[in-house]
């Protein structure tokens, strides 16, 4: 299952020329205001017709120049910014709409209505739903219309930060139970972090980079796109046990790390956000420090005031001073020490 | 008194024409009317600007300039009616012919009104009806024409009183027949050109003003419960 895209489309003030492919998975399309995300998932919808190109769903020609399947055909669920629920109809009518279209749509009803808790709403009218309500009867919606795929274009924007962390449980529950493709366009780091698995970085109308996450996440040079307080390895872990003092013992890729107020059990999969100005490095092994987390690394590449580092199969970054960059010699190869100051574990 | 008698049989017969010929109107031109305004509202084309000022040609000449140009295309003789006449259709100096009058007259009201609604249905939900799998007709049918219900009773509300209320076009095609043409306010014409009509002329303003009204606060109500669905 994979969507492969690759299109050109001219504005008046902005050239597209948007080339990726999308595995299984959440894919995060990702950059500032008016790079081109929505036309891009709006092409890919069928909602505008790119000058020239090719999408594909599955090998599924959905554009070429010669084929321009109509959205109707498309098989793509669409959970827009501003949910676009029907207001004349109830939420049971919303979600019931694409069911006498689809063949097999409409099956997972009570699913659906179970898993995003609409059955509360279900003789609701839009006009009477909270801005979450909408947005997980939108995603309801999308889910019947028995998609190939599923795109979301910043399906939070519009939501308050409380409504957000309403809807963010909805969306990963989404991504881990439901067994779909999902495109989902944003221009929040914190939003991406909880929910990609893939990462396609735009600006001005191109694709700059596009990758796993946490290769993405662990490369220096892609740090300005994200901002720069946001540059940072992201790490899996594995929960090995907890240590009398109550702190809690995982196991890295990067070795063994020391976690605080952190309630798991044993074997629980973790991931683990490491910032790079949280990071300290040091050439010599560091003795009387406060810091629990100290990890022998390799320098791979220093770049823009990060140093990208090597520790085992794991990459990671701290930021330092051009002068400590001097001062400690850290160039490619040289071994050092990272001094984790903080770890913070994203949900999951 | 009863109500029945209150109006003479020529006044009757002048009020149950008019509630026909506005009705027929009304709702035979209303098809054509939201046809014309989905066009003007949501289509480009060369001749956008043609199409309008045509559609709108009714409101701007004088009623009696339509009527003769109606006179002259639908009359026996015109090339439009002596067509239609081997099919049983005839308009000159029948009812029906006042109906094709009210009609024309009212016609750029009500496409003006029903426009608007088109214009105020945004076209996102028809994308988000669009990528559901709904087909465009059950799209417009599903989601464009129940969002503009409080337009087209506006429209057909607007429609239906110029139609009660059309003379010149009127007089000017199908004349002023008491029983055949004569319509609310060409009866009203008759009875003031006539000594001693002023008592019927009268009783006949005030029921214009009755039905004028009774018309309005129905779209009202309706438009209000339309809306409420939304």
């Amino acid at each position: 299952m994979s969507l492969s895209v690759a299109f050109r489309h001219g504005f008046p003030g902005l050239d597209l020329d948007v080339a990726f492919e999308a595995p299984v998975g959440v894919t995060a399309l990702f950059g500032p205001s008016g790079c081109g995300k929505s036309t891009t998932i709006n092409a890919i919808a069928g909602l505008l017709r790119p000058d020239s190109g090719r999408i594909a769903l599955d090998g599924r020609v959905l554009f070429d120049g010669r084929t321009n399947l109509a959205p109707q055909e498309r098989r793509i669920g669409y959970v827009f910014q501003d949910a676009r629920l029907f207001p004349h109809l109830t939420v049971e009518r919303n979600l019931r709409y694409p069911a006498r279209w689809r063949r097999g749509a409409g099956r997972d009803f009570d699913r659906i209505v179970e898993m995003l808790a609409l059955g509360p709403l279900l003789q609701r009218r839009p006009a009477t739903l909270s801005g979450g309500e909408k947005q997980r009867t939108a995603i309801g919606r999308a889910l019947l219309s028995d998609p190939a795929l599923l795109v979301m274009d910043e399906p939070l924007a519009a939501l308050d930060d409380s409504r957000k962390a309403e809807i963010m449980p909805w969306l990963e529950r989404l991504r881990d139970e439901v067994r779909l493709p999902i495109l989902y366009v944003s221009h929040s780091v914190p939003e991406v972090l909880r929910l990609a698995t893939t990462l396609v970085l735009m600006q001005r109308g191109r694709v700059t980079h596009s990758g796993p996450l946490e290769t993405i996440l662990a490369d220096p040079r892609l740090a300005p796109e994200l901002g720069a307080r946001e540059a940072g390895a992201l790490i899996h872990a594995t929960v090995e046990g907890h240590e009398p003092d109550g702190m809690l013992r995982v196991r890295t890729a990067a070795g063994p790390m020391l976690l605080q107020e952190v309630e798991a059990a044993t074997g629980q999969e973790l991931r683990l956000r490491v910032l790079a100005h949280e990071v300290i490095l040091s050439r010599d092994p560091p003795q009387g420090l406060s810091a629990l987390n100290v990890l022998p690394a390799t320098v791979v590449q220093v770049s823009g005031g990060l140093v990208q580092l090597t520790l085992g199969d794991q990459r990671m970054l701290a930021q330092v001073t051009p002068r400590s960059v001097e001062t400690l010699g850290l160039t490619p190869g040289a071994a050092c020490f990272a001094i984790v100051k903080s770890v913070s574990v994203l949900p999951s | 008194m009863s109500l029945a008698n209150w109006l003479g049989p020529q006044e009757w017969q002048a009020v149950a024409l008019s509630l026909r010929v506005s009705l027929v109107a009304t709702l035979a031109s209303l098809p054509f009317a939201t046809a014309i305004a989905w066009v003007l509202a949501r289509r480009s084309f060369p001749g956008h600007g043609l199409l309008s000022g045509i559609v709108h040609l009714p409101l701007i000449l004088p009623p009696v300039v339509t009527g003769y140009l109606l006179l002259i295309t639908f009359g026996t003789q015109g090339p439009v009616g002596s067509l239609l006449k081997p099919l049983g259709i005839v308009f000159a100096f029948r009812w029906t012919g006042a109906a094709l009058a009210a009609a024309i007259m009212a016609f750029p009201l009500m496409v003006r009104a029903i426009r608007l609604g088109f214009e105020a249905v945004d076209p996102k939900l028809e994308q988000a009806a669009a990528t559901l799998g709904a087909p465009r007709v059950w799209i417009f049918a599903t989601v464009t024409l129940p969002l503009m219900m409080p337009a087209i009773l506006a429209g057909a509300t607007l429609g239906f009183a110029k139609a009660m209320g059309e003379f010149g076009a009127t007089i000017t095609f199908v004349s002023n027949i008491p029983g055949q043409t004569q319509t609310l306010p060409s009866a009203i014409y008759a009875f003031l050109e006539t000594p001693g009509g002023e008592g019927p002329a009268l009783r006949l303003v005030l029921v214009s003003v009755v039905v004028a009204m009774g018309a309005v606060l129905l779209s009202e109500v309706l438009a209000r419960r339309a809306a409420q669905r939304i």
